[in-house]
């Protein structure tokens, strides 16, 4: 599905990714996971092709993203920070974006699965952090692509929400997709993920599944596991 | 026999009538102006019927009135000078005369007055033409109604339309001159009036007057010429209500005054021009009244012009209002309206509360380095045309309006 | 590229920023014409408006719209979008609500003034077509400072200074060398530094049709060529559109190599 090979990526003098090299299969739950500036952001940016790496190449579904941006239809991204156009109103919002993008009419399940009706004639600008991050996630789940990248999907849910979300991760991946997920949150890491990808300093520390990981580090549990990488390396 | 036939026919006529026709036509026993001019008696009329006649060096001797019916043809063929008119008490009228031969050496006319008085010279139609009209050491006459269309390319070749030298109460009005050196040439003549003209698309001037005094001008229309109109070495001159329009170039202006003294200009309106008036050497000169509109310089002084005012004129949407070279200023600016003051009237009195200074930083500027004009009205040039403004250095200090209109002068 | 087009536009149709600079052009068009009374006087004055203001607002308008309209670049980086039509999107949205500013703005009240009967249109028709080059191209030039610096208060010098210079310390600058080497036949050096500057180029292209009387006053053949004939319009347009197209070709260049 994704091939990193040798990827690497400064911005001015700060190396942030320092030769990653990263196989993704099709099929499953990857969650990249790593200390604040490790480079998460950066690896996912590239694979959507938000930032130009220095050297390396990526591709997506057997195409080199340099070629083309077509692949980008193949992929639904939720960003990190759900900032929108604070005038738009949320019904406006999505309007607009299918119309960038291409008509759907997923959006209406999302809508109430989330319970956004109330919200629909409200501007972007007066919703909360949580609500936000609803709209968000309808805009990225509504398009039916089979590689998924959500960078901290969970930020401000309510655990209702946070519910319905990780089910519907697991329906999106029970249809066959691949989804990439970053998150703080480990227990909701450990609960979705099949496989993880530990990036430190740039590079790729770690790739396999959790008990891989309690194994490799001798660690009862999946955040001591994390916990130990951290202490081990920046003692 | 046929000449003493002729002479008997002759005294007849004359013993019957004091003044008799003669018809000339290309039929009739007259068929040229010549033997009419020679057959004709003192006071006859001669009046010439439509057709070409090609003569030249027609000499008119004796007071005659020469009139054509529906304007017949002289040709000169380009051989010399047309008609000349050396007696008193001539009337040339409705003829339609062409071709007058080119010399360097003799400045041939369409129709010469030599030492002549109460001459008119009136309705004539000339083209293709060297000088058009002279009028020589004559005076009490009347140039009136006449078109002159030259053909002028160079001014080395070419004469002009209309030609004073030495003459004295002369009227020129209602003529209308195009394409030839200079529209009106006046030189030592003095008292005369020219009035309602319209001399356009000269090559030099069209107008222009040299060691002339008394002479009044109005109403005339001068536009698109060479240069403009020339004034110079004159006394007391008039210039009321005429239009001096779109005379454009390095050295074009509405009016040049060179060397003018108590001369009145009023009610003139200039009107885009080079330079709207370029003033050297003149003194005690009336400007009042009148329009200076989009001229690239409305009022351009070199050299010593002293007491001169400039009272209720209106000057509107010039480049430059007034360009000084000096920085001694005798002139005077009273209740001027200039559109570009930006001062303000609280007393309502109609009348600017800070006075205007017409003359600008940038005008010296451009006066020493030309190019410099493409930075006009930049933001940079009003910076420094303000910081001028606020405290002369370059310019006189006491040249401005202390007066200046907030609305246009009408009268 | 034209649907994003369209939202930047909606977006800054429903931006009060739009309104205040419409009704700011509204309100001078009204004053200098119906308190001054005077057509020939106003299109004189809106000239020195529209060669100053023009380019600062839309130099401050393109950098204030590129750090504010973050949020919505990002939302639409999200998507499978082609990042030049982004920005290209982006930036027809704010020059063309802009220029659509300006001309009803001026517009309206000339064209309630009597306009169409008047023998200025010419004029004001020019001054209109150069304000709406002048915001094309200083809008392109913010965007151009907004793309390269991420540090909004840096942007926003930057655009000030560039409006500065462009404005009044070219001219300066300008005028010195002139004076410096009034020696030397200088009508192709000026001519050449005006093309250099859209603002002075714009500026040459309003002076051709006010003060022509005062430009054939100077003797070079160059000048006479370019200000006598049409040669000098049609020489002016042409290096106005090359100024609105090299910075929009660098907003393309430059957003395709950007991280975001």
């Amino acid at each position: 599905m994704v091939t990193i090979q040798d990827l690497h990526k400064k911005f001015g003098k700060n190396k942030v990714l320092k030769g990653v090299d990263l196989h993704i299969d099709q099929g499953g739950i990857f969650a990249v996971l790593g200390p604040n500036g490790s480079g998460k952001t950066t690896l996912i940016k590239s694979v959507l092709g938000m930032v130009i790496p220095n050297k390396g190449t990526i591709e997506v579904l057997g195409n080199n993203i340099k070629k083309s941006s077509d692949y980008r239809h193949q992929i639904d991204y939720l960003p990190q920070i759900a900032n929108f156009p604070s005038n738009l109103k949320v019904k406006e919002l999505i309007k607009m974006i299918k119309d960038l993008r291409k008509d759907t009419n997923e959006d209406k399940r999302l809508i109430e699965l989330f319970k956004l009706e109330p919200f629909l004639d409200k501007k972007l600008g007066n919703l909360s952090g949580g609500t936000k991050q609803k709209v968000n996630l309808v805009l990225t789940f509504m398009f039916d692509s089979p590689l998924i990248i959500l960078d901290e999907p969970t930020t401000g849910l309510d655990p209702i929400s946070l519910i319905r979300l990780k089910d519907l991760i697991q329906v999106e991946k029970a249809k066959g997709k691949t989804i990439l997920i970053t998150s703080h949150i480990m227990s909701f890491v450990e609960e979705v993920s099949d496989e993880i990808v530990f990036i430190l300093e740039g590079k790729i520390y770690f790739k396999g599944t959790i008990q891989d990981l309690k194994t490799k580090t001798k660690q009862p549990d999946f955040e001591h596991a994390i916990a130990s990488i951290l202490t081990n390396n920046h003692a | 026999m046929n000449k003493l036939f002729i002479f008997l026919v002759a005294i007849l006529l004359a013993q019957t009538n004091d003044a008799q026709n003669i018809e000339v036509c290309s039929t009739c026993p007259i068929s040229t102006l010549k033997d009419a001019i020679a057959q004709a008696q003192d006071f006859d009329t001669i009046v010439i019927k439509k057709g070409t006649y090609k003569e030249y060096n027609v000499i008119v001797d004796k007071p005659l009135t020469i009139i054509g019916e529906d304007y017949p043809i002289i040709d000169g063929e380009s051989k010399g000078e047309i008609i000349t008119v050396i007696s008193d008490n001539v009337t040339v009228d409705g003829l339609f005369i062409i071709n007058v031969g080119t010399s360097y050496t003799e400045d041939y006319a369409a129709i010469r007055v030599k030492n002549s008085k109460n001459f008119v010279i009136q309705n004539l139609v000339l083209e293709k033409l060297f000088f058009g009209i002279y009028i020589e050491k004559s005076r009490d006459g009347k140039v009136f109604h006449n078109k002159i269309i030259g053909d002028a390319v160079e001014e080395y070749n070419s004469g002009n339309g209309i030609q004073l030298w030495y003459s004295k109460n002369v009227d020129i009005e209602h003529n209308f001159i195009q394409h030839v050196r200079d529209g009106i040439y006046l030189e030592f003549s003095h008292f005369c009036t020219i009035k309602n003209n319209v001399s356009s698309l000269n090559i030099r001037y069209g107008l222009h007057f040299m060691f002339s005094n008394d002479d009044v001008y109005q109403d005339n229309e001068f536009s698109n010429n060479g240069a403009g109109v020339a004034v110079m070495f004159s006394k007391r001159i008039k210039m009321y209500n005429n239009v001096f329009k779109e005379n454009w170039g390095t050295a074009s202006y509405g009016v040049l005054l060179k060397e003018i003294n108590d001369a009145e200009i009023i009610g003139n309106t200039f009107e885009e021009n080079t330079i709207g008036i370029n003033i050297e050497g003149s003194n005690r000169i009336i400007y009042k009244n009148n329009d200076f509109k989009n001229n690239g310089w409305a009022v351009k002084v070199r050299g010593a012009c002293y007491t001169n005012s400039f009272i209720e004129n209106n000057f509107l949407y010039n480049s430059f209002d007034i360009a000084y070279n000096s920085k001694v200023n005798d002139n005077v600016f009273d209740r001027n309206y200039w559109s570009n003051y930006t001062g303000y009237d609280l007393d309502k009195d109609g009348i600017g509360d800070v006075p205007y200074r017409p003359v600008k930083l940038f005008s010296y500027i451009v006066n020493r380095t030309p190019e410099t004009i493409i930075l006009l009205r930049s933001m940079f040039i009003d910076i420094i045309d303000f910081s001028e403004k606020v405290s002369p250095v370059f310019t006189p200090d006491n040249l401005m309006d202390n007066n200046p209109l907030i609305k246009k002068n009408t009268w | 590229m034209l649907k994003i087009l369209k939202y930047s536009f909606y977006d800054l149709m429903r931006s009060r920023w739009s309104y205040v600079y419409f009704a700011f052009y509204l309100l001078l068009g009204i004053v200098l014409l119906f308190l001054n009374n005077d057509l020939s006087k106003a299109v004189i004055t809106l000239m020195n408006v529209i060669i100053v203001l023009v380019p600062l607002i839309g130099t401050i308008f393109g950098v204030m719209y590129y750090y504010n309209s973050r949020e919505f670049t990002e939302l639409l980086l999200a998507q499978p979008l082609k990042r030049s039509s982004i920005f290209l999107g982006q930036y027809l949205g704010v020059a063309l609500s802009l220029s659509m500013s300006l001309i009803l703005g001026l517009g309206i009240p000339f064209v309630f003034y009597g306009l169409f009967e008047s023998s200025a249109i010419w004029d004001f028709s020019l001054l209109l077509i150069t304000g709406t080059f002048l915001t094309l191209i200083f809008t392109a030039l913010a965007f151009n400072i907004a793309l390269s610096n991420e540090n909004k208060i840096k942007g926003f010098g930057y655009a000030i200074l560039l409006w500065l210079f462009l404005a009044v310390i070219y001219d300066g600058l300008f005028l010195m060398t002139l004076i410096m080497f009034e020696d030397y036949p200088l009508d192709k050096v000026s001519l050449i530094g005006t093309m250099l500057n859209p603002i002075d180029l714009s500026r040459t292209l309003i002076l051709l049709k006010l003060d022509i009387s005062a430009l054939l006053g100077y003797t070079g053949a160059v000048f006479k060529q370019f200000f006598g004939t049409s040669f000098g319009l049609i020489v002016s347009f042409s290096v106005l559109i090359i100024w609105v197209l090299l910075p929009v070709w660098r907003i393309s260049i430059k957003s395709k190599k950007k991280d975001f």
